[in-house]
């Protein structure tokens, strides 16, 4: 089997050699692919929605990755971004009148200008700043969504358009996961592409050493500010169809504990590692599904996993490398 | 009521709110100092003393009595499980990660934090617990304004405090120890100076007064919950800031700062309470993009 190089090594840890061959590498895919399409009709309707969810945690997680585990940035305040994407949509669906498919680019553009309005001030000062920052962001945010009347002030946005797509009407749970599915895969292929860029090398730098990485000349903040406005443009798209998913938003979606969960997400499962990520986002999700009578200790045992993992396994689950150096 | 009035009316809001503000912000501001960690787990401690001060109480009050005395009885147990509890937090969670990644230290924090915040959820069900006092509302009359005797004495008592903090640092061995570490750890080694003795005593200290702080908001608030410390974690973290993180006289003065800044801007028009916290979070980042040294901090630049 091909030895796969260090960048796919980094990204996959031991799956790299089923992306080092081309034959592996297609076989693989096309398991994962039959797997997605055949899970609805394998476990059922419940399952369809947790595994909707966890596809909607996915997106997220790897949106986040770029800022945590990419640049190596802390970001406290995630599901802000997550907000603006849903209330974007809700917003313009609803009141403007606008078609699904056109409040997409405004919910991008609108958490871009987010993330450049905190990220560019912020991310010149030291990196705790940025996460109490953006701790002090995501607030912000759920207040206003809570205060606002074009919000719909603590009850929130209801009704919100199921959108169609070239005469397919995007309105079961069904429908939803399959869009959800081609969401993930979106997901993942721009987060290899972007590891694999030269804007991803620079991360890789920035996060080592900046002071060595700014004298190599990489612009330490553009750099920075490029991983958080595209962390924040994924989680502005996970938003968006959440909306339309739920047809209802509140504010109470966007807390604290939900910036914490994707955060859980990205450094549970091994951050900057993308099955890592992916294999969290599935723990987050369905870790509380399997565990039924968890009830309110649900998030306590994620907080003493959270501190055990950093204590002992700063890595994460996911196993480092292929090949033992 | 004259605008006056409802000057003086606000002052001493601004001056309640920025006492419990600079207590936190205390702790904060010491333990960055001598590790240059942000404790997020900070505002969780403020809750767990106000819930130890409370179960202090209520074991105690049958004995010496619901009032001021009993509190500050309790107050003082509270200070020292909880300042030990920082200790050994210290020595657990972040000892080991101190030279580990920058990220690794902050992410811990804030496991900690959950830790704390998610346990005392556990034990509640995440319900308000009514902290009974025999506290009265008696006060006194100033003109048209009316300041209770719990007022004076919680701002007396933080003040109380705070110089003895200040005494602390600036007349004892142990103090001007601090102060080295906080400049530089490694030369303190050199010197002789039992670093690791100096952190557990910052963390101690730094805990005490935020548990201090906790009880003295459980009794005047009258209740406690698990989320209480959560967004006085970040007002505290604020004022710190405003007043220049790692200056002990800065995390005062940006305590009381922003306890200000608070009450009057809830009287500014379109602000009103609901939009108080928005208010604050707002300081804070014009603050960062403005004049991140704060008021009274170095104006060394430090890239992280």
């Amino acid at each position: 089997m091909a030895r796969p190089d260090a960048e796919t090594d980094r990204l996959f840890g031991p799956l790299a050699p089923l992306f080092a061959n081309p034959a592996t590498r297609l076989a693989s895919i096309a398991a994962v692919l039959v797997l997605l399409v055949a899970a609805p009709f394998w476990f059922g309707s419940y399952a369809t929605v947790i595994l909707t969810n966890a596809l909607l945690y996915v997106v997220l997680a790897l949106g986040l990755n770029i800022v945590v585990g990419y640049a190596g940035l802390l970001d406290l305040g995630y599901a802000a971004f997550f907000a603006v994407g849903a209330y974007t949509v809700g917003i313009f669906t609803q009141t403007f009148g606008f078609n699904f498919w056109l409040t997409l680019p405004i919910a991008l553009g609108a958490a871009a200008l987010a993330g450049i309005i905190i990220g560019g001030p912020t991310l010149r000062l030291r990196s705790d700043y940025l996460a109490i920052v953006t701790l002090g962001f995501g607030e912000i945010v759920r207040l206003s969504a809570r205060n606002l009347p074009i919000t719909g002030k603590a009850s929130g946005l209801s009704g919100i358009e199921q959108p169609w797509l070239f005469g397919w009407h995007i309105n079961s749970q069904l429908d939803f996961y399959y869009v959800f599915c081609v969401l993930a895969i979106i997901a993942v292929i721009v987060s290899v592409r972007l590891a694999n860029s030269r804007l991803g090398r620079a991360w890789l730098y920035v996060r080592h050493d900046e002071d060595v990485a700014e004298a190599m000349g990489i612009d330490r903040v553009r750099v920075k500010l490029a991983a958080y406005v595209i962390g924040a443009m994924f989680g502005a798209m996970g938003g968006a169809f959440f909306a339309a998913n739920l047809g209802a938003i509140s504010p109470e979606s966007f807390s604290f504990t939900q910036s914490v969960l994707i955060l859980m997400a990205v450094i549970l499962g091994g951050m900057g590692k993308i099955p890592g990520v992916i294999l969290g986002a599935f723990i987050v999700i369905l870790g509380p599904e399997l565990l039924r009578d968890l009830g309110e200790l649900r998030l306590l045992v994620f907080a003493v996993g959270l501190l055990l993992i950093m204590l002992f396994r700063p890595s994460g689950i996911w196993p480092n490398r292929s090949v033992q150096k | 009521m004259s605008l006056f009035d409802i000057f003086t009316h606000q002052l001493v809001n601004g001056l309640v709110l920025g006492s419990f503000y600079a207590l936190v912000a205390l702790g904060y501001t010491m333990i960055f100092g001598v590790i240059k960690l942000l404790n997020f787990a900070h505002g969780d401690l403020y809750m767990v003393g106000g819930f130890v001060g409370f179960i202090a109480l209520s074991a105690i009050s049958s004995v010496v009595g619901g009032d001021w005395f009993g509190i500050f009885t309790a107050m003082l147990l509270s200070m020292i499980a909880v300042g030990c509890l920082g200790v050994l937090i210290e020595r657990i969670a972040y000892h080991p990660m101190l030279d580990a990644p920058r990220l690794s230290i902050l992410i811990t924090a804030l496991a900690v934090s959950l830790v704390l915040q998610n346990s005392v959820l556990t034990l509640t069900h995440g319900q308000y617990q009514p902290f009974r006092t025999d506290l009265g509302f008696g006060g006194i009359n100033l003109g048209n304004l009316f300041i209770t005797y719990n007022q004076m004495v919680l701002v007396g008592t933080a003040a109380l405090l705070m110089i003895a903090l200040e005494l602390f640092v600036t007349r004892t061995q142990y103090g001007r120890a601090m102060r080295a570490v906080a400049i530089d750890k490694d030369m303190c080694q050199l010197m002789g100076i039992n670093v690791p003795a100096i952190i557990a005593v910052t963390f101690f200290i730094g805990s005490a007064l935020a548990a201090a702080a906790g009880t003295m908001a459980g009794a005047y608030y009258g209740s406690v919950w698990y989320f209480m410390g959560f967004l006085i974690g970040l007002k505290a973290f604020t004022a710190a800031v405003i007043g220049g993180i790692g200056s002990i006289p800065g995390a005062m003065l940006g305590g009381l700062v922003l306890g200000l800044l608070e009450a009057f801007g809830t009287q500014i028009p379109g602000v009103g309470s609901e939009w108080k916290d928005v208010f604050s979070f707002a300081v804070l980042i014009l603050v960062l993009v403005f004049k991140p040294t704060g008021l009274l901090g170095k104006s060394e630049q430090e890239r992280m």
